[in-house]
């Protein structure tokens, strides 16, 4: 009887193509959106994931997020390092700039500086150059993003000379980072060095980075701290998410995207619930002979639930393909660096589409099982 | 398996295949309650060819669908070959259905998604056997009538004729002992009709089957071995026909109700 179902589904080849898109569709749409939004505000924690050495972050007790900082006084490192619990602490710089770019544009960059000793807030991945280097005078590390957009259309290179805040700055490293929310450009170099870039105030040290001794956990240790220093202090996976929920309750970005989503939902139901309905409509006298000559309404059932299963599954598997396909394609261009599709987002959007399916399958199956056998006796 | 075998021993122990008593059956409630079936008592003998006529509204499609299980007689019972399927209920009578009735329909009602020798397969299937074995035994039976060069073709392909063939094909191809047949001929020109009739007597009519044909068409008539004819609701008459070929219907016995 399945191969039956199946018969039948793929007879009227506009409707099942119909009905495929429909999912497909619905599909395409959660996964793109919610990719896209998880993309966007993993952007705004990026600065904690590109200092994984660190596991505890120490700022001023009002800072909200990554953009908006109030510097702390430099006496608050040797505060800080002095907590018990505490295996290190270190400085970390993080400041907008003004660079202008090699054909004479002015863009927004974001600079920061790392502890001059150690190093340490230096994204872990170098594409190009000795790291080293950076110990050099007026040296700075760029991303290879942040490059291809200071240096337009000009080969990656070392060696090459920008002015940030009319000062020189001569790159000596490539990394790979992650993308920011604010900025795509993005400047790492020694803190020392990176206050003479800004130069703007007494209190300069944007946070304190620190490592939690072995034994101790980051939450201790920044409650350790906060109750010493009167600092703010928490883990970076705290911190990051603070920066992510901040981006979520000040911008429109979750509303409009789960609009989007919402409404490729919504299609999605409207558009399969009607269409298997009509599909199963337009066949209903089929169901009544397969009923009149002896089909179970328990066999009717699984034909019904086979087809939507089957329309569910190529829909789902083809919006996917479409989705990941978006994703690996716009993931090459240089302002979508960092989006991605991740698996709980896939498998919850499969598990709309069967939701979608199930619903459309219950809705059309009181069809079947109401249908009046009796009916293949009338002209 | 038990439906089977309880069916065959009733149906050697009666001489009829279905017999009909008392059936009444209403459509609507209260005020907009219509009986269209008023007390109809019949016997379907088996061996033979029993036509059941009577103008278009007299309930004769009625009185079918639930000789076939497909509608609830409101009163009355209906026996087909020494089971009660009236007090069957649920899986039971389509069980029964499966394996005892066979169907052809006045529109065919083939799928159209099917090939005529897979729609002639269907009523195996659905017993249970698989697609590729059912298709076997129904490609033998659309040789037998006369569709060998058509057995591939969808039904959008075939003529009105060829259709009625599979229909029969249909009917026929999970051995039934009970066939019934909705104006099998009222879709088709004379010709053809003719032909299907032959066909529908020569294949179905064995000793141990019983055929039951609803019809307006009178040209068919001497096809029958028994007439009933409806009229409102009730059997007015029964008449048995004996006759040696289908074109010269002539003695014949009437049964007043």
């Amino acid at each position: 009887m399945y191969s039956i179902a199946m018969k039948m589904l793929f007879h009227d080849r506009a409707k099942f193509i119909g009905l495929v898109l429909g999912v497909a569709f619905s599909t395409l749409l959660i996964n793109q959106q919610l990719g896209i939004f998880i993309g966007l505000i993993s952007r705004a924690g990026a600065v904690v994931v590109d200092v994984p050495e660190a596991d505890v972050w120490v700022m001023d007790p009002g800072v909200k997020n990554l953009d908006t900082i109030f510097p702390l006084r430099d006496t608050e490192l040797g505060r800080v390092r002095g907590v018990p619990g505490v295996a290190w602490a270190v400085p970390l710089f993080k400041s907008n700039v003004t660079i202008r770019t090699g054909n004479g544009e002015l863009e927004a960059s974001l600079l920061i500086g790392v502890d001059d000793t150690t190093l340490i807030g230096l994204p872990p991945q170098v594409i190009m150059g000795n790291i080293d280097e950076l110990r050099r005078p007026d040296a700075v590390a760029v991303s290879e993003e942040g490059f291809k957009k200071v240096w337009r259309n000009q080969p990656v290179a070392l060696g090459k000379v920008a002015e940030l805040n009319d000062r020189r700055a001569v790159v000596v490293a490539i990394v790979k980072d992650s993308p920011k929310f604010t900025s795509s450009i993005t400047f790492f170099t020694r803190y020392s060095q990176a206050l003479q870039y800004t130069n703007n105030g007494r209190n300069q040290m944007s946070f304190i980075v620190a490592k939690a001794a072995e034994g101790q956990t980051p939450e201790q240790v920044s409650e350790n701290i906060k109750v010493r220093t009167g600092l703010q202090a928490m883990s970076s996976p705290a911190f990051r998410w603070k920066a992510i929920e901040y981006v979520i309750q000040n911008t429109g970005i979750p509303i409009s995207i789960g609009t989007v989503v919402a409404l490729g939902i919504l299609v999605g139901i409207a558009v399969v619930g009607l269409m298997f309905n009509l599909f199963v409509l337009e066949n209903l006298k089929q169901f009544a002979v397969l009923k009149a000559i002896g089909t179970s309404n328990w066999r009717l059932i699984g034909m019904v639930f086979l087809q939507a299963a089957v329309v569910g599954f190529v829909g789902f598997s083809l919006g996917l393909f479409g989705a990941t396909m978006f994703f690996e394609t716009a993931g090459k261009s240089p302002t979508f660096q960092g989006f991605f599709l991740p698996w709980y987002v896939a498998a919850g959007s499969g598990g709309v589409a069967a939701a979608i399916i199930v619903l459309a399958a219950l809705f059309a199956m009181r069809r079947v099982l109401f249908v009046d056998p009796a009916i293949v006796f009338r002209g | 398996m038990q439906d089977n075998a309880q069916a065959n021993s009733n149906a050697q122990a009666n001489v009829n295949a279905i017999v009909c008593r008392g059936i009444i059956k209403d459509f609507g409630s209260g005020n907009a309650k219509q009986r269209v079936l008023h007390g109809i008592d019949l016997e379907i003998p088996i061996g033979a060819t029993t036509f059941l006529v009577g103008p278009s509204g007299c309930g004769k499609t009625t009185l079918i669908s639930i000789i076939a299980g497909l509608l609830t007689a409101t009163a009355g019972s209906v026996t087909i070959l020494g089971q009660e399927i009236t007090k069957m209920r649920g899986g039971r009578v389509v069980r029964f259905r499966a394996n005892h009735l066979g169907f052809i329909f006045q529109q065919f009602n083939l799928l159209p998604s099917l090939s005529a020798v897979e729609n002639a397969a269907v009523s195996l299937v659905v017993r249970g056997a698989t697609l590729a074995s059912a298709k076997r035994q129904a490609s033998e039976l659309l040789d037998r009538l006369g569709m060998e060069s058509n057995k591939w073709k969808y039904p959008n392909q075939l003529s009105g004729g060829q259709q009625q063939r599979v229909a029969i094909a249909r009917a026929l191809v999970h051995n039934p002992r009970i066939v019934i047949s909705d104006e099998p001929t009222a879709s088709l020109d004379a010709e053809t009709g003719h032909d299907v009739m032959e066909l529908l007597r020569e294949v179905a009519s064995g000793a141990d089957r019983a055929v039951v044909v609803v019809t307006h068409d009178n040209r068919i008539f001497p096809f029958a071995d028994t007439i009933a004819t409806m009229s409102d609701g009730r059997i007015q008459s029964c008449q048995r026909q004996i006759s040696t070929n289908a074109s010269d219907a002539s003695v014949s016995t009437k049964i007043e109700h």
